[in-house]
C-alpha cells in the first residue's frame, strides 16, 4: 500500500516538474522571440516572407468563414429580433457581436487550425530533419532568424484578419437581413453607426485579438521548437497546438471579456 | 627556432580531458580523453548508440557535458560566452547525417548562406566563392536545384560545400557514408581525405563503416560503454589483440559483444514451456 502510494506521489512530482519545466522553456523561448526584433529589423524581408505565409494564405479561409457566420447571425438574429419587433436593430447585433466577440475568437480558432499547425509542422520537420542544428553550426541564432519573424507576423496577422473577418461578417448579415428578410438597408447601417462604439467595442476587439496573435503563434512555435524530432512526436506536437491554442483562445476570452466589458 | 604559432599549432587542435555526460540514467561518457591532431582525419569508431553523435554535439557547443573539459583551438568550449561561441563556429563546419539543407532553398543559396550571414561581400563575389565551392563537390551545374531534388549523396556533398564555405579550420563528419550506394561512397570518401589535405584543414569523421574509414583516417578512436577502447593509426588498430577491437574492427558476430541477447538457458526455457 505505502509502496504504490509513494509511486503515485513519484509520478505525480515527475509529471509537475516535467510541467514546469516545459512552461520554464515556453517563457525562455518567448523572451528570446521578442529581444529578437533587432536582428530581425535588419533583414524586413524575413517578417514579410512570413506575413505572407501566416497571413495572406490565412485570408480566403478567414473571409469565407466571416461570410458565413455573418450570414447565420443575420438569420439566427433576425428571427429572434422579430419577435420584439426590434428587426431594425439586426445591423447593431451583427455587427456587435462580431466585432467583440466573434470576429477575434473565430479568427483565433481558424487561425490556429490552419496557421498554426502549419507553424508547428514546418517548425518540428526542420528540427527533425537537422536545419535548426545546422543553423546553429553555422553560427546563426535559429530562434532569431527562423522564430522571431513568424512570432511578429503571427500577431501582425491577427488583427487583420479578424477585421477582415468582422468586416466580411457584416457584410453577411446586410445580405440576408435586406436581401432574403426584408430589413432596410439604410437601417441597418445606421444603427451600426450609432450604437457601435470605436473604443468600446473596436479598440477591444483589436486588443483582444492581438492577445490571441501573440498566445496561438507563441504556442504554435513552442510546440514546433520543443518537439520530439520523429514523426510521431511532429505529429503529436501539431495537434497539441490545436488543442492549447483552442483552450487559452476561449479561456483568455472570458478573462478579457470580463476586464473589459465587466463593469 | 619555432615561433609562438609554430608551438601552438603542435597542440591538438580538440583535446577532450575526463569527458563525462549522461542522458537521464543511461551514462554515454564517461571519463573520455581525447585529442584529435591538426591538419589529419580522425575517426571515431563504435557501434550504433554508444555516443558518437554526441561525442560531435559536445565539441560544438550544442550539449554540455556534466564534468571534464573540452577545448577546441585552446578554447574551452562550454565556458564561452554565446558570442564568442558563434565566433568559433564560424571557424567550425558540421556535416550532418541527414545533410541539413534548408528545404526552402535552392542548392546555390544553401551553400551562400552562412557567406551573406557573416559577410558583406558583394554579390558577385559571393557567387563566384558558391561555384568554387561546388565546382570542388562535383555539383556546380546543380546549383540550381532545390534539396528535394537531390540524391542523398548528392544532398551531402552540397552540405559539405556549405561546410566548407567560411573556410573552416576543422569539419566534422556525421555518419557520412550511412545509407550511401557506392558511387556516392567513393565520391565521399575521396572528398574528406582531398579537402582535408588541399585545404589544410583537420578532420573528425565519425562512422561504424570500419574499411571506407580505415582507408582514409590518419588515426582512429574506438569508443564503447562509455570509454576510449583504444586508439592509433588504421595499421595499429587492424592488428591489434584486443578482443573487443578486433570484434568491431573485423565484424565478428561473437565475442565480447556477445551474439546472443541475455537470456535465461535455453533449456529452461523449453522445458519450462513444456512442463
Amino acid at each position: 500500500m505505502n509502496v504504490l502510494l509513494l509511486d503515485g506521489l513519484r509520478t505525480l512530482g515527475a509529471s509537475g516538474v516535467h510541467a514546469l519545466r516545459r512552461i520554464g522553456r515556453a517563457h525562455l523561448l518567448f523572451v528570446a522571440m521578442v529581444a529578437g526584433v533587432v536582428d530581425m529589423a535588419r533583414k524586413p524581408g524575413l517578417l514579410i516572407t512570413q506575413l505572407f505565409s501566416v497571413g495572406v494564405l490565412s485570408v480566403l479561409l478567414i473571409a469565407v468563414a466571416g461570410l458565413f457566420v455573418g450570414m447565420v447571425l443575420g438569420l439566427q438574429g433576425f428571427y429572434i429580433l422579430s419577435q420584439f419587433s426590434a428587426e431594425a436593430t439586426l445591423g447593431v447585433m451583427v455587427a456587435a457581436s462580431l466585432v467583440r466577440e466573434l470576429g477575434p475568437v473565430v479568427t483565433a480558432l481558424l487561425f490556429a487550425g490552419r496557421a498554426g499547425s502549419a507553424l508547428t509542422a514546418e517548425i518540428g520537420l526542420m528540427k527533425a530533419t537537422e536545419q535548426l542544428s545546422g543553423l546553429e553550426m553555422m553560427a546563426v541564432d535559429p530562434i532569431r532568424r527562423v522564430l522571431t519573424p513568424r512570432l511578429y507576423a503571427g500577431v501582425l496577422a491577427m488583427p487583420l484578419l479578424a477585421a477582415l473577418f468582422s468586416a466580411l461578417g457584416v457584410l453577411g448579415g446586410y445580405f440576408v437581413g435586406t436581401g432574403l428578410l426584408g430589413v432596410d438597408g439604410g437601417t441597418y447601417w445606421t444603427q451600426i453607426e450609432a450604437k457601435i462604439d470605436f473604443n468600446e467595442d473596436v479598440v477591444n476587439g483589436v486588443v483582444k485579438s492581438l492577445v490571441f496573435g501573440v498566445v496561438c503563434t507563441w504556442i504554435a512555435l513552442f510546440q514546433g521548437y520543443d518537439t520530439v524530432p520523429t514523426s510521431e512526436g511532429v505529429s503529436r506536437s501539431t495537434t497539441r497546438t490545436v488543442v492549447h491554442s483552442a483552450l487559452a483562445v476561449l479561456g483568455l476570452d472570458f478573462v478579457l471579456t470580463a476586464l473589459m466589458f465587466g463593469n | 627556432m619555432k615561433s609562438v604559432s609554430d608551438s601552438s599549432d603542435e597542440k591538438p587542435l580538440v583535446r577532450i580531458r575526463g569527458l563525462k555526460f549522461r542522458r537521464g540514467s543511461r551514462t554515454i561518457f564517461d571519463g573520455v580523453d581525447v585529442d584529435i591532431q591538426r591538419g589529419r582525419v580522425t575517426a571515431v569508431m563504435g557501434p550504433s548508440g554508444t555516443g558518437k553523435t554526441t561525442l560531435l554535439k559536445l565539441i560544438s557547443g550544442q550539449l554540455r557535458p556534466d564534468a571534464g573539459i573540452i577545448e577546441v583551438d585552446g578554447l574551452n568550449v562550454h565556458a564561452l560566452s554565446r558570442a564568442d561561441l558563434y565566433r568559433l563556429r564560424m571557424r567550425m563546419g558540421m556535416l550532418f547525417q541527414s545533410g541539413a539543407l534548408l528545404t526552402d532553398l535552392d542548392v546555390f543559396e544553401n551553400v551562400a548562406y552562412p557567406i551573406r550571414e557573416h559577410t558583406d561581400l558583394t554579390e558577385s563575389l559571393i557567387r563566384k566563392l558558391v561555384l568554387i565551392k561546388l565546382e570542388a563537390v562535383g555539383l556546380r551545374g546543380a546549383a540550381g536545384l532545390m534539396p528535394s531534388e537531390l540524391s542523398g549523396g548528392m544532398a551531402r556533398r552540397v552540405a559539405l560545400a556549405r561546410a566548407m564555405a567560411m573556410d573552416p579550420m576543422m569539419i566534422m563528419y556525421d555518419e557520412p557514408f550511412t545509407g550511401q550506394d557506392p558511387i556516392s561512397m567513393g565520391a565521399l570518401l575521396k572528398l574528406i581525405r582531398s579537402l582535408n589535405d588541399a585545404a589544410h584543414i583537420s578532420s573528425i569523421l565519425v562512422s561504424h563503416d570500419v574499411q571506407e574509414t580505415a582507408a582514409i583516417a590518419d588515426e582512429i578512436y574506438v569508443i564503447s560503454n562509455g570509454h576510449v577502447i583504444q586508439h592509433g593509426t588504421p595499421e595499429r588498430m587492424m592488428n591489434s589483440d584486443d578482443p573487443w577491437v578486433r570484434q568491431f574492427l573485423h565484424g565478428l558476430p561473437d565475442g565480447p559483444v556477445p551474439f546472443h541477447y541475455p537470456a535465461s538457458p535455453l533449456a529452461d526455457d523449453l522445458l519450462g514451456e513444456s512442463g
